[in-house]
Order: C-alpha cells, then sequence, then structure tokens
C-alpha cells in the first residue's frame, strides 16, 4: 500500500517543485515587510516604546499614546491591548514589553513576582454597573432584581478580574445568582447583552460608556466593594528619565487623570 | 521502481510532520504529570469530557442527516447557482469562528430572525443550551462532512448508479442501495473530520451557547479559561482531550475502516 502511494506520487514531482517554489516565494516576500514595521524585539533607544495593556484601556491609552508622541516626536508608541492574564504570561514567557498597565493587582503580581516589573502604581479604578439592553425589557433597576430566576443574566467567568469582582459584589449584597453564561471576558459578556440575549450583565463603568448607548447602566451601592484597581509599572531595566518612565509619568499626571475619568475609570 | 525514496518529497514530508507534531511534544513536556490524576478527579474536568463527546457525537449525526443528501445535490444534480451554493457553504470554514458565532445569534438568538419568533410560538430559546452547542458545533464542522462526501460522489462510478437505474431502480433505491454503499469510506472519513473538528469548537461555542458548567461547559472552553490562571491545569486539560479524541479515532479505525 505505501509503496504504491510512493509511486503514485513520484509521477508528480513537477507538482511538488511547484508548490515549494511558491512557498519559497511566499516566505521571501512576506518576509522582508514583516522585518521592516518592527516586529522583531526592538533594543531600548530605538525609538520604540512597548505597552502592554488590559483591553479596558484601549480607548484612554490610544489617546494617551498620541499625546505621548505629540510631544516627543522620536519615540512612537505601540501597544498590545488583551486580557491581563494573557498579557502577563506573555510578558512573563520574555515578550518585548517597556510598560504594562493590568487590570487588576493579581496579574500585576504575575510580573513583579517574577522580577520583571517593581513598585506597580495605581492609577485608575473601575466600578461595576448592571448593563441592561437600551429598552429594559426586564425592568431591572436594581442588583437584587438579578436574583430573579426569570431573568437571564451574564457575568464574567470567576477566573478573570471582572468576574473576580461580580462574586465579590454578589456576596457583598448577600445575593445568589444563577447565570446563564460564564463568559471569557467583559467585551463578550457586554456583547450578550448587546444583543439582547441577557436581560442584564455585570460588566464595568467604562465599558457600558464605551458601547455608546446600546446598552444602559445601572449603578448599585455593592459595587463599592468590589472596585477593580488598576496597576501600571516600567518593566525592570527601563532607567529614570527613559520613554518607558515618561509614559508612566504621563498616565499618573492630571492630563492622564482626565482622559481616564473622561472614559469612565475613576482615579485615586 | 526500487525502494529509494524521493527527497524531494521525504524532506517536506518530515518538515510538515515535524510542524504538526513538535507543539504536541512541547504540550507533553510541560505537563504537570505529578498532578494529572487529581486533576482528572475533578468533577468539573469530567463533566466538561462528557458534554464535549455528547455534544460532538449529536453534531455529527445531524451533520450526517443533513450533510450527505446536500453532498449528494451539489454532486448529482445539475441547476443554475450551483457553484455559488457550494461557495456559500465553505463559509463556515472561512469565517472566524466568534463572527460565525455572532451570525448564529443574530438568526437563532432571543432577538434573532428566526429565534423571535421560535421564542414567541414555542417558548424555546437556544442560546445558552446544550442544544445551542450542538447547533454551534454543526455549523462549524458540517463543511468538512459535506465537501468529503462531495469528493467521494464525484470520484464515485456513476456507471453503477446508471445500470441500477436501467433495471428500474428509483432514485432513492439507487442512492440508498447503489450510491450510499459506494462512497461509505467518503462518509466515514467526512464524519471523522467533522466529528474532531466539533470536538475542538471553540469561539462559535462560546459566542452563541456561552459557557456554564454543565451545561454548555465543553472542553475547549475550560481549557480557555484555566488559561486564565492556571496554564499548567490547561495544559492538563487539553491532553485529556487530546488522549481521548486519539483513542476512539484509532479505535474506530480499527474496527471500521479495516472492513471496508
Amino acid at each position: 500500500m505505501f509503496m504504491r502511494l510512493v509511486r503514485r506520487a513520484v509521477t508528480a514531482p513537477a507538482v511538488v517543485v511547484l508548490v515549494l517554489g511558491a512557498a519559497a516565494c511566499g516566505s521571501t516576500g512576506s518576509a522582508s515587510p514583516a522585518g521592516a514595521d518592527g516586529t522583531a524585539p526592538s533594543p531600548a533607544g530605538d525609538g520604540t516604546l512597548t505597552v502592554f495593556a488590559a483591553a479596558s484601556l484601549t480607548g484612554a491609552f490610544t489617546e494617551l499614546g498620541r499625546t505621548f508622541e505629540a510631544a516627543d516626536p522620536g519615540t512612537s508608541v505601540r501597544f498590545n491591548f488583551g486580557s491581563s492574564a494573557t498579557l502577563a504570561q506573555q510578558i512573563v514567557a520574555g515578550a518585548p514589553a517597556d510598560v504594562f498597565a493590568a487590570a487588576s493587582p493579581a496579574t500585576m503580581k504575575t510580573v513583579t513576582d517574577a522580577s520583571l516589573a517593581s513598585s506597580p502604581a495605581v492609577f485608575a479604578r473601575n466600578r461595576l454597573q448592571i448593563a441592561v439592553p437600551a429598552d429594559n425589557p426586564a425592568g431591572i433597576d436594581e442588583l437584587g432584581d438579578l436574583a430573579d430566576a426569570k431573568v437571564k443574566v451574564a457575568l464574567c467567568a470567576a477566573q478573570v478580574p471582572c468576574g473576580a469582582a461580580a462574586v465579590k459584589a454578589l456576596q457583598a449584597a448577600g445575593l445568589t445568582v444563577t447565570p446563564v453564561t460564564l463568559e471569557q471576558d467583559v467585551k463578550a459578556t457586554l456583547t450578550k447583552v448587546t444583543l439582547g440575549e441577557v436581560d442584564a450583565a455585570l460588566v464595568y463603568a467604562t465599558d457600558v460608556l464605551a458601547s455608546g448607548g446600546e446598552v444602559r447602566g445601572i449603578d448599585f451601592p455593592e459595587a463599592d466593594k468590589a472596585i477593580n484597581d488598576y496597576p501600571i509599572a516600567a518593566l525592570t531595566g527601563a532607567p529614570a528619565g527613559s520613554p518607558a518612565r515618561r509614559f508612566v509619568d504621563l498616565v499618573l499626571s492630571p492630563q492622564g487623570e482626565d482622559v481616564l475619568t473622561a472614559a469612565g475609570f475613576q482615579v485615586p | 521502481m526500487s525502494g529509494r525514496l524521493p527527497w524531494l518529497l521525504l524532506a517536506p514530508a518530515l518538515a510538515g510532520m515535524a510542524f504538526l507534531v513538535l507543539p504536541l511534544a512541547g504540550l507533553l513536556v510541560r505537563a504537570p504529570w505529578s498532578t494529572l490524576p487529581a486533576r482528572l478527579a475533578e468533577p468539573q474536568v469530567l463533566e466538561a469530557l462528557r458534554l464535549s463527546l455528547v455534544t460532538a457525537t449529536i453534531a455529527t449525526l445531524v451533520c450526517l442527516l443533513l450533510g450527505v443528501p446536500l453532498a449528494w445535490l451539489l454532486a448529482r444534480t445539475a441547476f443554475p447557482g450551483r457553484r455559488l451554493l457550494r461557495a456559500l457553504i465553505t463559509v463556515p470554514l472561512v469565517l472566524p469562528p466568534v463572527v460565525g458565532g455572532v451570525a448564529l445569534l443574530l438568526v437563532l438568538g432571543r432577538r434573532g430572525l428566526v429565534g423571535q419568533w421560535l421564542d414567541a410560538t414555542f417558548g424555546v430559546s437556544l442560546p445558552f443550551t446544550t442544544a445551542g452547542v450542538v447547533i454551534a458545533e454543526a455549523f462549524v464542522a458540517m463543511p468538512f462532512l459535506v465537501i468529503s462526501v462531495e469528493g467521494a460522489l464525484r470520484t464515485g462510478d456513476p456507471r453503477f448508479e446508471e445500470a441500477a437505474a436501467t433495471l428500474g431502480a428509483s432514485r432513492w433505491t439507487v442512492f440508498r442501495r447503489v450510491t450510499l454503499p459506494l462512497i461509505a469510506p467518503g462518509v466515514l472519513a467526512g464524519a471523522v473530520l467533522c466529528w474532531a473538528r466539533a470536538l475542538g469548537e471553540f469561539g462559535a461555542t462560546i459566542t452563541f451557547a456561552g459557557n456554564f458548567p454543565g451545561t454548555t461547559q465543553t472542553m475547549p472552553l475550560a481549557v480557555y479559561l484555566a488559561l486564565e490562571t492556571e496554564p499548567e491545569a490547561a495544559v492538563v486539560l487539553s491532553l485529556v482531550l487530546l488522549a481521548v479524541s486519539v483513542i476512539i479515532l484509532a479505535g474506530l479505525r480499527e474496527r471500521w475502516v479495516s472492513r471496508i
């Protein structure tokens, strides 16, 4: 059987050569632009600052990045937005980051424990809100309404920061809520509300604001028990006055506070 | 034709093998073997594994019921727009699964085109149910089955079918007694691909059916969430899923493929 396959296959060496040739062309063709746009790890001081930041910071940090570049035309700021836990693992695995801004102290701890950053500073706080579809079909107006068995609720999974905060808030309120789904991140949770698949979800105030009116946010007092701190740190090896330190300073400055407040964050 | 293997084939074949197998070796090397038995005994893991096997199997049956006739339609009948239809059938292969999940919500969700009617008429809501998991898996996996079966039909010799027809068999009898036995290996190969794709399905499932232990949390979802906090647990869960699927597929091969 094997030999028959081999015998049949050798009748088509021309095809193989063609395919190999095409593959070789493809790889050289794509290799040069990839190298040129700087995907390779950049040594410090070549004018590129790489910031790893929690996905919820996308809007605010993109704006601060532009401010930074305007003040320092020699430096271009590159962002990698994603789940804080994933970013922390990428940094520990050797990803070339200069600054890390996390959505929870626990994920920052992963990086400080690996001695890759020290003395992180809390630069923002995020508070949970009840998000409901714009027409609020289930008539939700307080946290207690989520415990009703007829109300479909989406929460973040306890493994991600917004889920941990939701557990804390519900505990503080002494409520047992049976969600229909435990989503993998806050944006996925919000999507379920936007599409009207659930009647309510617990997400951050910043996400409600970023949804631009598609969902309504309802404040509730127990959210005070589950405030999420966002720490930021320049990664080890960034000397004082380096772009990494200056970016952290910008985020902590009054100007940075304004941008963060406009995005719905509270500042310490 | 002596036994020397042409290096032009052998070298890329070995490179291809290494490319596919090395990531698996990476998982095996990093696996925390000492905690493996304890992890396997966790009820949530067994729950997710059971759910994965059940939903992937039901999804494959659904794909067989709908996909084999669809492949037959594409391969054996002529109608305007057939090429376009074939291209549309491969859409789930190209679509990022998460987008597929959103598309399913827009059609079958509580406010979807069909879903709001289902909800109003029967009180049925598919998202966040085990049936929703089956739908998401079938949506993503069915093209694999259709393409395999259509390929088998096209390479099959139509003269057998013509002979049966000239002897007076109806089109349905021809399909059942001649076509189906002829393409059985192709159907089986397609079903295996389909099952494997359904078993590993993540994006469409978590988007359409959500994630709740016991009802919609399949193994890939459990692996993804474990990755957020405990990468080691995620490696263990991946290995379990992998081992179970390899054992089942190898077992099937022994039992069925040799007979065909």
